[in-house]
């Protein structure tokens, strides 16, 4: 019970700053969408690394941790301490420049304005959607799952919040957070939130180490001593070629559409200074000591049912019932934080990138537009509810949505480097990454839903020197060239197709290259 | 030559993060609990702190700042009707 009672404080602080949120509002869209691009340094950070962060980066590390062991860090935590820092310092500054002085909200709405081409933005909108949304749903999942299991009386061994009230106690609380508040509620609730959640790891070692009845070093030399074990605090099971290609998934950060209006939403361009040196420390701070409890659980816990439940476990069995409420509090951090972000993105894009560009703004006004807004926020976050309800035993599906989804938005990198970089890129180069991303991802989808794992799709040459060029892997998911992740095609592909493009259609209009090239203070490097 | 050593510098961090020598390795135990892998890797996350640190110091955009207060003139997204 008392860890459930720490939830809920929480959560009702949450609701409580998007109602002063809400007081201090004004009543346009730069305010609600970006909070009149006014977030100070500090702030920025902590909310832009909120924006990113997820409950995978608490849960699922130290699940992946557990099955495949301390390589995890290296492959998708290390990673982005390499690429995210250096993606917001090259293009989400200049994402921010172009959006201070043009006025853009959104990434489509810099795209359709570089390219003078309405269409080229309608099919980033639709992409860009159809990416987004199992990401949320996926979040709420997230959140009934988390409180679920963190309340489950040790008597009965039920939850006191059954998976359904956990779904909507998170849905409505995010809801209500990006209803009143809008961008200045969730980034308000991010300082808050982040300020947990980077906390949490430290404290729940340091607690968990305390509880244990062996050192951790005794654990450690366990799993190192024994076959069976031995590659969970090695890398001896990891494909070098999946490491390496997870080295292309961070670039999917800046082009999530929430991520781009963090960017948007700063005051100044220097915030961006601490927020790239100090981005790496911070995921060090959380996805270290998850992934070491990870793999610790395995020592202590043994095989357990559902790996991502391994550090629920531990605090469970290790950690005192106030304090799992704290951390379980930190948990619901992550899942808020992003899921906050991710539904005032969605709602963005639809009411600027649908709704007022499609001549809504001038029949209804700009006022009116918040209330559509708001109405969007309400009506996507409980159709998420409902299909997190509903497809709760498959959420599976999801999960490899949003797998498909890190690919796809990676792969889109390319289109917006060329925006802001290569004069000579063009709306039909776009284009073709764009379909050819989106053709791409619905292939995988097919191939994957119609074959087996181990079979191969297309494969040159014969015998033991032929090259498999796409298969299924043993988790069941596509390949390339012998065990590439399908994003290093994706990407390749991508920047050929904006390339040769590009370069085999008319340049865009000259006005247009002086608008994003030629002022002094906007001149990207071309 | 700045843009030169700067380039260089990414390249490196960048090839550093595919350290093979460390596959198969456990040991040595860094503080006595942490596997050589994840200790490297732990370190790693450190360095790409001190490569950001250095780019800003060293090729900041400051162009950029000018937009500072320029401030924004509304929004013009539909200027791209056509």
């Amino acid at each position: 019970m008392i860890p459930v009672i720490v939830i809920f404080v929480y959560l009702a602080v949450i609701a409580l700053i998007g109602s002063i949120a809400y007081k201090r509002g004004q009543d346009n869209t730069e305010d609600f969408f970006l909070a009149s691009r006014s977030i100070g340094s500090l702030v920025f950070f902590l909310s832009l690394f909120a924006t990113n962060m997820t409950a995978f980066a608490i849960l699922g590390s130290s699940g992946q941790a557990y099955r495949r062991g301390i390589g995890i860090y290296g492959m998708m935590a290390s990673s982005s301490c390499f690429v995210i820092p250096l993606t917001i310092f090259f293009i989400g500054t200049r994402l921010w420049a172009v959006g201070k002085k043009f006025g853009h909200q959104t990434q489509v709405s810099f795209f359709r304005d570089r390219w003078e081409c309405n269409h080229i933005g309608t099919a980033i909108f639709g992409l860009s959607a159809a990416m987004l949304v199992p990401y949320m749903i996926i979040s709420i999942m997230g959140g009934g799952t988390v409180l679920a299991g963190i309340s489950v009386n040790p008597a009965t061994h039920q939850p006191l919040i059954p998976y359904a009230l956990g779904c909507a106690t998170v849905a409505v609380v995010v809801t209500a957070n990006v209803f009143f508040g809008g961008m200045r509620g969730a980034v308000w609730a991010n300082i808050f939130q982040t300020i947990l959640f980077l906390c949490f790891g430290l404290v729940a070692v340091a607690v968990i180490s305390h509880a244990l009845p062996l050192g951790f070093s005794d654990y450690i030399s366990r799993l190192a001593g024994d076959e069976k074990s031995r590659f969970l605090v090695t890398r001896e099971k990891m494909p070098p070629q999946a490491f390496w290609s997870y080295t292309l998934i961070p670039l999917s950060s800046i082009m999530f559409p929430h991520m781009a209006m963090m960017c948007f939403s700063a005051r100044r361009v220097t915030a961006f200074k601490r927020t790239v040196i100090a981005y790496p420390i911070a995921i060090m701070v959380i996805w270290l000591p998850c992934v070491f409890l990870g793999v610790l659980g395995f020592a202590a816990l043994g095989k357990i049912q559902d790996p991502d439940a391994v550090l629920l476990r531990l605090l469970h069995d290790y950690s005192p019932a106030w304090l799992a409420g704290i951390l379980g509090a930190g948990i619901i951090s992550a899942v808020m934080g992003s899921d906050a972000h991710q539904v005032l993105a969605m709602s963005t894009m639809f009411t600027k990138d649908v709704f007022a560009h499609y001549g809504g703004r001038e029949k209804f006004g700009e006022h009116r537009a918040v209330h559509f807004a708001r109405g969007f926020i309400v009506v996507v976050t409980l159709i998420a509810y409902l299909v997190a309800l509903k497809l709760k035993e498959k959420h599976g599906i999801f999960e490899i949505a949003v797998r498909y989804a890190f690919s796809g938005f990676a792969a889109m990198s390319p289109v917006m480097v060329a925006a802001l970089f290569w004069k000579r890129s063009t709306k039909w180069g776009a284009l073709a990454a764009t379909l050819f991303v989106a053709a791409f991802l619905v292939w995988t989808a097919f191939m994957q839903s119609t074959h087996k794992a181990g079979d191969v799709l297309w494969q040159i040459g014969a015998g033991a020197d032929a090259l498999k060029v796409f298969f299924l892997n043993p988790t069941g998911d596509v390949a390339f060239c012998n065990g590439y992740m399908t994003v290093v095609p994706m990407v390749l592909g991508s920047i050929l197709c904006v390339l040769l493009v590009s370069l085999a259609t008319r340049p865009p209009s000259q006005a247009a290259i002086d608008k994003y090239f030629d002022t002094a203070s906007s001149r990207p490097a071309a | 030559m700045k843009e030169f050593l700067l380039f260089l510098l990414i390249a490196l961090v960048y090839l550093a993060h595919q350290d093979l020598w460390n596959w198969g390795k456990s040991a040595p135990l860094v503080f006595g609990f942490l596997p050589a892998g994840l200790a490297y890797h732990a370190g790693y996350s450190v360095l790409c702190a001190v490569m950001m640190a250095v780019l800003v110091k060293a090729a900041w955009p400051k162009r950029l700042e000018t937009e500072e207060n320029a401030g924004g003139d509304g929004d013009k997204d539909s200027a791209a009707r056509s």
